[in-house]
């Protein structure tokens, strides 16, 4: 069950010919894919491409009736090699994931995948996470499709433009026999716009049909020496043909004015920014219409030659605008131009910053830059050398830095990953400090304040074996224990392997927490193996610990209610203390309480309408037992537990308050109980529609207690 | 070429989890059922759990030549027309980005506070001064509505985009009638009703005269002596503090008012005997220090206070109250309590509890009930009782082990506020504020207690060498503050070694 619902989105990927679709980019392409006739779709959930995922997972119904087999694959690498259906059967395929981080999980396939060639057109749609908001290191994929060889389309961020390169994206691939990645950044993939629909269409073969009459090319296989050949085919076969495929079918686009001295060879999917650049120095209109002619390659890679020649053989100078490095495309460029134009004079990063997204402002600075050197005379004074002040000059504005304070991510109000941390945090007051490697996931939020716990960070699911040249092992000198944390989602993506077996096999003597919240909830809360929902395509409900234990761990502790955090904190302490040898795993589960609320919320709803009893939660401080020494948030982040000005003039600290956001979680009470911080958090419940028997003992309780309340007043009157 | 025509652009700048994207979505469906072509962007990513995020949306009218617009994915400084920020620090930031500006910004924010974790986290006060905000929004912006949305929006019971939306709707700043953004509203189609009260709301609160917005100074307003309260004992009291300086008669009352509350009628009587003392200097800010600071010192928080304030009627009334609960209507209360042995021991007898302590009997004997915490259910008759019997304690208080400690404890801080006067005023000043250091339960109070000694010891060291007092005054102040930085107390240690240096070596 993912975060969101996609009813409406479902309906609107059903829409026929003519009809206009209008939502976000990655599902446009959902629906582009659809059009397109795919015969199967896999994929592995993250931003910014899970909607993807998401959407296709609540329309079976459609996708049954359509032939599209889908699939949650286990990870990237399963994704890839999904596409193996396309390599003897003519059979359209597409899987997505993020990147760059998906792509390295994803390579091994994708290279045995490129070297045989497909002959069913094969589209890697990849969500490229680059620059501000990003959550994972700063890479290009590009150097993907040039090492293996797969084309890679980047399209202008524009839905028709986008879904047309669906479409057109397998028909390359088949055209060439070659894979194909289709690269959409992270803000075209969350854009709101339109297009106008076609019809879907079933897939010519379908997955069945090719499985009751199997082919085999041994050619087709990397295998030696077949592989030697692959090489040669990708080089004199593949290749000639896509470049052939690319202009014949116009993939990239000639736009603005079609004569100038200068020009610009920008990727397609900087096209709106650079576009928006121009307009601000006054040499473009918002629809498109420029002084400059610009060269939009909507193909990544490869570089057309002969187009870049045409481009660029009248010109004095040309700037490549592609982001993030190294700058491959300028690279190759640069080798053309001086073979075929050594007259043009090319420009790319000496004008434009070497990494980093180039936002509109930093477009518009480079174009300054190459106006100034290139075409002096285009734009005025003015804008060549603007001398005004900017607003962030002004002394209030600048002085905001000091005040403005940051905003780190964290775990979500009532969270059950925030629990297993605060126990970290006091047997870390116990035992000191320990090397703490960290893993990819919403757990990931405790490296920052308050917890301010983690050392490193390598990859998802790879937590234990980044902590594994720390097992001691043999050593026999003294060493304190590592901890490792990982999620449910890393677990069963590679975690199992990497970080399990591989601490059991080197007889590891560390610590292993997993935090399994029964959904990939940083994902989007999408189903996994040991989820306990029971969806009625995916089979569920295989516990974390069985499998742990079937690889041979044999210090297993499963707490299944993280909000004990006394528990939490013995059974931490425990496994870092013991004297039994081996890695000593702990499975920490407490359902994603985003998910929980969305599960929940409707049925109270329900309950309240129809008259049943329910009952309301929350915490409260008391602020007059509250001294503002603030040790619970230290503990805790929670963002419904914050301060506010204490009424009392004798607090000059501010004391500590729940907000309304309180889910009744029970963090905030259980980390005061067992750090033994303070008295003044309490939990209310109040019942709804209670039976008659409850509401009579609530009086006869509200009586007894009013009457020893006001016999305590009338001998010590309350004053404070 | 000179581009006649520019598209309105809209920057939202919230935090995850303030329904921004709905806001969003609501515009998004307004300027397209208008006819306008519209493009949004955002960017999710990590951000969506709790840190800030911007969301950009940029419109036009259609084209009469049927042309598709090329619109911008992200905001660019000096080029948005409407920023909407969800917080104050939100607003904030949007300005320091530089995307509000004189020209052409409208900036439509929300002055409600949601502290950001470093705030939160401060042993003493770590709220950011808002002032700064508020006067960089005064030059930042062409014009700005500014209002508590979120007040609004719970009010409304409802969320703070939709008030967003109405005061967008009510800022003109986009060239649609009211009743098309009630028609967006309504094509969402979840909580239509609530939405649409809290987006009028919005809309008409955004119309008032801007009031000046009241920048919160920090020291809570203190008013003077309340009204009596028909308790003759107590309110010969009061009116025997009515001699001392005003300035100090509201903490004065606060202070009587704590410490009888938690004693007895003598036990206030010495307290304002106490403050009179220093208040006869005639030094406004020593008076209105000492009485705060000796009321707290005086009304220490120990189990029979905790007890105490559990039981009370008005806390009964207030938490019913928060909880909507109406009359008749089942109210369960449950206390997180978890005493240490030392906690419990302390209220013995003084001798009995100095002999348990020394002998660790009393850790022993009480382990079995005090291993695990208590879930205590105050509303339930049992538990109340218990409550009730441990409240009723304060008779033998005056005798208990932890009564002794304190009064002595107190008295030495008084010896030292003492002798700092003679030597400066702003010094005994300082010296009674390091009070503040003192707070807390159980290891956090004793870390709190730790700190405050430290302090103390320098403050010896101070009046022992004949550091003048205005330098005396400095480094308690700066001690003090450094305590407050962070709960280990690593900053004090600093400043501590720092004061070991400075201090004594430039001495006098």
């Amino acid at each position: 069950m993912a975060e969101r619902s996609f009813a409406h989105e479902v309906k609107q990927l059903r829409i026929g010919a003519g009809e206009v679709f209008r939502g976000e980019g990655i599902l446009a392409i959902t629906k582009a894919l659809l059009q397109s006739g795919v015969g199967y779709v896999a994929g592995y959930q993250g931003a910014p491409i899970s909607h993807l995922m998401d959407v296709l997972a609540d329309a079976q119904d459609l996708l049954a009736e359509l032939d599209v087999h889908f699939e949650s694959s286990a990870s990237e690498a399963s994704a890839a090699a999904t596409l193996a259906a396309s390599v003897m059967y003519p059979i359209r395929g597409a899987v997505t994931w993020k990147s760059t981080a998906g792509t390295n999980v994803a390579s091994d396939a994708l290279a045995n995948l490129s070297s045989g060639g497909v002959k069913g057109g094969a589209l890697i749609i990849i969500g490229e996470d680059y620059g501000e908001g990003s959550s994972i290191m700063q890479e290009r994929s590009h150097a993907f499709a040039m090492k293996s060889q797969m084309w890679l389309l980047d399209p202008r961020p524009s839905l028709p433009c986008i879904v047309d390169m669906v479409e057109k994206g397998f028909q390359l691939s088949e055209a060439s026999n070659t894979p194909v990645m289709l690269q959409v950044r992270i803000r075209s993939c969350h854009m709101h716009g339109s297009f106008v629909a076609r019809e879907n269409r079933r897939p010519a073969m379908t997955l069945n049909e090719a499985s009751l009459a199997p082919r085999r090319d041994p050619a087709r296989i990397v295998l030696p020496p077949a592989a030697y050949r692959q090489e040669h085919e990708k080089l004199e076969q593949r290749w000639p043909a896509a470049v052939a495929y690319v202009k014949a079918a116009g993939l990239n686009e000639f736009l603005g004015a079609t004569e100038g001295d200068v020009g610009l060879i920008v990727l397609g999917g900087l096209y709106n920014n650079t576009l928006r650049a121009l307009m601000r120095l006054g040499l473009a209109d918002l629809y498109g219409e420029s002084v400059l002619p610009l060269y939009v390659m909507n193909v990544a890679y490869p570089v057309i030659d002969d187009e870049v020649l045409e481009f660029c053989r009248d010109k004095k100078s040309v700037l490549v605008i592609e982001e993030g490095q190294p700058d491959y495309i300028e690279q190759a460029i640069g080798r053309l131009l001086h073979r075929h134009v050594p007259g043009c004079m090319l420009h790319g990063k000496d004008m434009l910053p070497k990494g980093g997204e180039y936002t509109v402002e930093t477009l518009t600075e480079g174009l300054r830059g190459l106006i100034a050197c290139a075409a002096p005379d285009l734009i005025d004074n003015a804008a060549r050398a603007p001398n005004e002040m900017a607003i962030t000059d002004e002394p209030k504005i600048a002085a905001l830095a000091r005040t403005v304070p940051a905003r780190p991510a964290g775990f979500c109000t009532g969270c059950p990953e925030r629990p297993i941390f605060a126990a970290m945090k006091l047997v870390e007051g116990e035992l000191g400090p320990h090397h703490i490697a960290s893993d990819i996931g919403c757990h990931l939020f405790s490296i920052l304040p308050p917890f301010n716990l983690g050392a490193t960070t390598m990859g998802y699911g790879l937590a234990p074996a980044s902590a594994s040249a720390f097992n001691g092992l043999g050593s026999g000198k003294p060493r304190k224990r590592t901890i490792a944390v990982m999620g449910d989602g890393g677990f069963w993506h590679n975690g199992l392997t990497s970080g399990i077996g591989n601490a059991v096999f080197n007889k590891s003597d560390d610590v292993i927490v997993i935090v399994d919240n029964y959904y990939s909830a940083a994902t989007g809360g999408q189903d996994i193996p040991s989820s306990r929902s029971s969806p009625p395509t995916r089979s569920t409900h295989h516990p974390i610990s069985r499998a742990i234990e079937g690889v041979g761990v044999e210090w297993v502790r499963e707490v299944d209610h993280t909000y004990d955090v006394t528990r939490m904190r013995d059974v931490l302490r425990e496994a870092l203390t013991t004297r039994k040898a081996g890695p000593k795993v702990i499975v920490a589960s407490s359902e994603c309480m985003l998910n929980r609320q969305r599960r929940e919320k409707p049925l109270r709803r329900k309950a309240l309408g129809a008259g049943q009893r329910v009952v309301n939660q929350r915490f409260g401080v008391d602020e007059e037992i509250c001294t503002g020494d603030h040790e619970c948030i230290r503990l805790s982040g929670c963002p419904s537990l914050s301060v506010r000005p204490s009424a009392d003039p004798l607090k000059e600290d501010p004391v500590a308050s729940i907000d309304q956001s309180c889910v009744a979680c029970g963090n905030c009470g259980e980390v005061a109980d067992a750090a033994v911080l303070c008295p003044s958090f309490y939990r209310a419940d109040t019942v709804v529609n209670a039976g008659w028997r409850e509401r009579w003992r609530q009086r006869l309780r509200t009586r007894a207690v009013g009457v020893l309340q006001r016999w305590r007043e009338s001998r010590r009157p309350v004053l404070g | 070429m000179k581009p006649e025509k520019k598209p309105i652009s809209i920057a939202v700048c919230a935090m995850g989890g303030q329904g921004g994207g709905v806001l969003v979505s609501w515009i998004v469906t307004l300027a397209e059922q208008c006819g306008w072509v519209v493009q949004s962007t955002s960017v999710p990513g990590v951000a969506q759990r709790t840190g800030a995020t911007i969301y950009y949306i940029e419109m036009v009218p259609p084209d009469p030549a049927g042309r598709t617009p090329i619109l911008a994915l992200m905001p660019t400084p000096g080029e948005v027309d409407i920023v909407i920020g969800a917080e104050l620090m939100e607003g904030g930031r949007a300005m320091l980005r530089g995307l509000v500006t004189p020209e052409r910004t409208t900036l439509i924010v929300s002055t409600h506070r949601s502290y950001a974790v470093e705030e939160r986290i401060s042993p003493g006060d770590g709220r950011i001064d808002p002032a700064a905000v508020h006067e960089a929004a005064a030059i930042a912006a062409r014009s700005v509505i500014a209002f508590d949305m979120e007040a609004v929006a719970q009010q409304a019971k409802s969320v703070i985009s939709a008030v967003m939306f109405g005061a967008l709707a009510a800022s003109a700043a986009l060239p649609f009638p009211l009743s098309a953004f009630h028609d967006a509203i309504r094509r969402g189609g979840i909580g239509v009703k609530a939405s649409i009260r809290a987006f009028d709301l919005g809309a008409a609160r955004a119309t008032q005269p801007v009031a000046q917005q009241p920048v919160p100074a920090s020291p809570s307003p203190v008013p003077g002596l309340q009204q009596l309260t028909g308790h003759t004992g107590f309110d010969a009291l009061l009116s025997r503090a009515a001699a001392l300086p005003g300035a100090a008669h509201g903490m004065v009352d606060a202070g009587l008012r704590r410490v009888a509350d938690f004693q007895d009628l003598a036990y206030a009587e010495v307290y304002l005997a106490l403050v009179e003392e220093f208040a006869a200097t005639g030094h406004e800010a020593l008076s209105i220090e000492a009485a705060r600071h000796i009321a707290n010192a005086m009304a220490y928080d120990d189990i029979i206070k905790v007890a105490d304030l559990k039981i009370r009627r008005t806390r009964f009334a207030r938490i019913a109250g928060e909880m909507g609960a109406r009359g008749g209507q089942p109210l369960a209360i449950t206390e997180f309590m978890h005493p240490r042995a030392e906690e419990v021991q302390a209220i013995l007898p003084y001798g009995l509890g100095l002999f348990l302590e020394k002998t660790g009997l009393g850790r022993r004997l009480l382990a079995p009930f005090v291993k695990t915490g208590w879930r205590v259910r105050t509303d339930r008759l049992r538990w109340f009782m218990l409550l009730f019997l441990t409240a009723e304690l304060y008779r033998l208080r005056p005798g208990s082990l932890r009564h002794r400690r304190e009064m002595r404890h107190r008295d030495e801080w008084l010896a030292l506020v003492r002798a700092a006067w003679r030597l400066d005023a702003n010094f005994a000043v300082e010296v009674l504020r390091c009070r503040r250091l003192v707070k807390g339960y159980s290891d956090t109070h004793a870390r709190g207690l730790s700190k405050f000694d430290q302090v103390m010891k320098a403050v010896r060291k101070l009046l022992g060498h004949g550091v003048s007092g205005a330098k005396a005054a400095t480094w308690t102040r700066f001690l003090r503050d450094a305590a407050l930085e962070d709960a280990q107390g690593k900053a004090l240690e600093q400043a501590l070694a720092r004061f070991e240096r400075g201090a004594m070596v430039e001495g006098n």
